[in-house]
């Protein structure tokens, strides 16, 4: 008797369940993504943030698995989630397990795959995108040279990998666009997380006399603090570390890019695509972080010049050159063509 | 002459970690266990003394759990390789993926995924010895790496100058001859271990409370790795241990420094230097080695 309650009740549960599911008009789309770093890392953070925003809205139905490392796993995840949930997207970031995620996509075309790349995107569903914030950090570097007294700019930075040379030189291009006597110097501290080692590294910069900071990583930003200097933050708005320390920085946002692969996705007319410019000034993707009080501390005509700047990039009037090349910590970059 | 001053000085600062955890490897080597599980056992360290002075709002009380942090997890280390007998290669690569998992997962728990770093409101003050003086950059460190300078005699005074010491290597050395004299291997591996651990917390803590002031990944970052490496540097003596440690943190600071200046040498080169002169180093010194005659090896009592 016990059991036949039990079953009525499962049944019930069931109908009541398919007919709730049947009542919504529009499911939310299902996506998974698939993380090689801890979601702790800043790169990886910023695809999680956004996917979260989108989760929260009730738009996607989100999943995740970080920390997958880069011996081989990437595949095993891929595979099962593919087999097992076939999400409607997977989100990712593909460095150093390229050729893996590749070969997963390729098996299911039915999945877009959408991931963070060095390389170009393949037909027919996967889709790359990266870290396309030089922009912004070619507006701190205005900034950066305008301000600096003693000519000499720190930069920290984690690996010269293309992505964070691409951030690096468009930051020199800014410095010795409005100051060409300045000198910038590179640190890379090859690791992704080190804290003590970048601010070792920052250390070390403000010895040599450095009065400007850069700060790829995490770490540099207390140097700065203690030694009453100012720097720059990155890829996310990092002002309240030091709101007294920390000017702004580049920002990335992919926001515009995970609304657009979705907007996609629904509409059934996705399809592998390099994402860049989503990633970009001109379509939110990235930003120069608000200023909060340096505002009032910066030189009016300086600021000016920076907007009018950052304005002119939004409306695809003005290009920042796009260097990948390691830089050269010893040599000040010749003046380079803007325009281009 | 002043850059030099300053060079020093981030030698002692980069140094400092690497020298609490060589110190108390040191301990437990001598004692005939190999703990492995140090790289780990840092991270758990300087995680839970991070969070026991931001939940507790007192410094001194995280350095407390972190040495605690690190005593606990040496206890483990005693309980399977002393105790059980178990292999100590595995049961130290064990604990330092079981500590950095848990130190993560708890990270993850408790800050919920925080891609800015967790920080304290202060850290540990620097205590300036000389202010006002030329040399003042030199000692204007942290009190810590002040009690790790001191720990060095104080390491070498316990093992060389007490009987307890003579007990701690002793066993590390021929456990069944001590065992005949009247020793407790047992006991004296888990005091090594206790001792050790204490020292691996205040590395831990040195990171999270006093240079740092904030946790996040990496913070370790292979410390614990190169600290092994330093003690068969130091050929287990602990002024030669304090002599690699300098040797390891003097050569990063150079690096760093050659960086900033500008120095046109590939990157690459500038970061392997540390780790290449260790290796060097090792080799030279390496051949020589005197290893403590039972490392590695389980004591069962007839």
């Amino acid at each position: 008797m016990k059991n036949h309650i039990r079953l009525l009740l499962v049944i019930l549960i069931l109908i009541l369940a398919v007919s709730v599911t049947a009542a919504q008009d529009e499911e939310p789309l299902v996506v998974f993504a698939a993380y090689a770093t801890p979601i702790e890392e800043p790169w990886d953070g910023v695809i999680h943030v956004a996917l979260q925003a989108a989760a929260d809205e009730g738009r996607i139905e989100y999943e995740y698995q970080d920390e997958i490392g880069y011996s081989g796993d990437m595949e095993i995840v891929l595979r099962e989630v593919a087999e097992e949930t076939a999400p409607d997207v997977i989100f990712g970031d593909a460095f150093g397990n390229e050729e893996a995620v590749r070969r997963v996509a390729r098996d299911y075309p039915d999945i877009a795959f959408v991931f963070g790349s060095g390389l170009g995107p393949a037909q027919p569903n996967l889709s790359v995108f990266d870290n396309w914030i030089h922009e912004p950090a070619y507006l701190s570097g205005l900034i950066a040279g305008s301000v600096t007294e003693s000519g000499i700019v720190g930069v920290v930075g984690g690996y010269p990998v293309p992505e964070v040379n691409r951030i690096v030189n468009a930051f020199i291009q800014g410095v010795t666009e409005v100051n060409e006597e300045a000198e910038v110097r590179v640190t890379f501290i090859n690791s992704w997380f080190d804290p003590a080692a970048a601010q070792e590294a920052a250390q070390a910069q403000v010895d040599a006399g450095a009065d400007i900071l850069f700060a790829e990583r995490f770490g540099v930003i207390d140097v700065a603090a203690e030694n009453e200097l100012w720097a720059f933050g990155n890829m996310s708005d990092q002002n309240e570390l030091a709101p007294e320390t920390v000017i702004t920085g580049p920002v990335w946002d992919m926001g515009p890019t995970i609304d657009f692969v979705l907007d996609q996705v629904e509409a059934g007319s996705y399809t592998g695509l390099d994402l860049k410019d989503f990633s970009m000034m001109a379509y939110g993707g990235a930003s120069l972080a608000p200023l909060y009080g340096f505002e009032q501390t910066l030189d009016a005509d300086l600021l000016k010049m920076v907007r009018e700047r950052e304005q002119q990039i939004t409306d695809g009037l003005f290009r920042v050159n796009i260097d990948e090349a390691t830089p050269n910590g010893a040599v000040v970059p010749e003046n380079t063509t803007i325009g281009g | 002459m002043d850059s030099l001053i300053l060079l020093f000085a981030a030698m002692l600062r980069i140094s400092t970690p690497i020298l609490f955890a060589s110190l108390g490897e040191t301990l437990v080597e001598r004692a005939g266990v190999l703990n492995l599980g140090i790289e780990g056992t840092l991270l758990l360290s300087a995680f839970s003394g991070f969070v026991a002075a931001q939940f507790t709002g007192s410094l001194w009380l995280g350095l407390v759990a972190a040495v605690l942090t690190g005593i606990a997890l040496s206890l483990l280390m005693g309980l399977l390789t002393v105790t059980f007998g178990l292999s100590q290669h595995v049961c130290g690569l064990g604990i330092t993926l079981l500590a950095s998992g848990v130190a993560l997962f708890a990270f993850r728990l408790i800050y919920g995924g925080a891609s800015t770093p967790p920080a304290l409101e202060t850290s540990f003050v620097t205590l300036d010895i000389l202010p006002g003086t030329a040399f003042a950059p030199l000692f204007s460190q942290h009190w810590l790496t002040y009690i790790s300078l001191l720990c060095v005699p104080l390491v070498h005074w316990l093992l060389y100058r007490t009987a307890f010491g003579l007990r701690l290597r002793a066993v590390g050395e021929q456990p069944e001859a001590a065992d005949t004299a009247g020793i407790n291997v047992y006991k004296m591996r888990y005091l090594a271990l206790i001792l050790g651990g204490a020292f691996m917390g205040l590395a831990g803590a040195f990171l999270s409370l006093a240079q740092l002031g904030a946790f996040s990944h990496g913070i370790i970052n292979g410390r614990g790795w190169v600290a092994i490496a330093i003690v068969i540097f130091g050929n287990w003596l602990p002024y030669r241990v304090l002599a690699g440690a300098l040797l390891f943190g003097g050569v990063q600071a150079l690096q760093l420094r050659l960086q900033a200046e500008g120095v046109p040498l590939p990157y690459e080169l500038l970061l392997a230097l540390p780790y290449i002169l260790t290796i060097v180093a090792i080799a030279f010194v390496g051949r020589n080695a005197s290893y403590p005659a039972a490392l590695l090896k389980p004591y069962r009592r007839e």
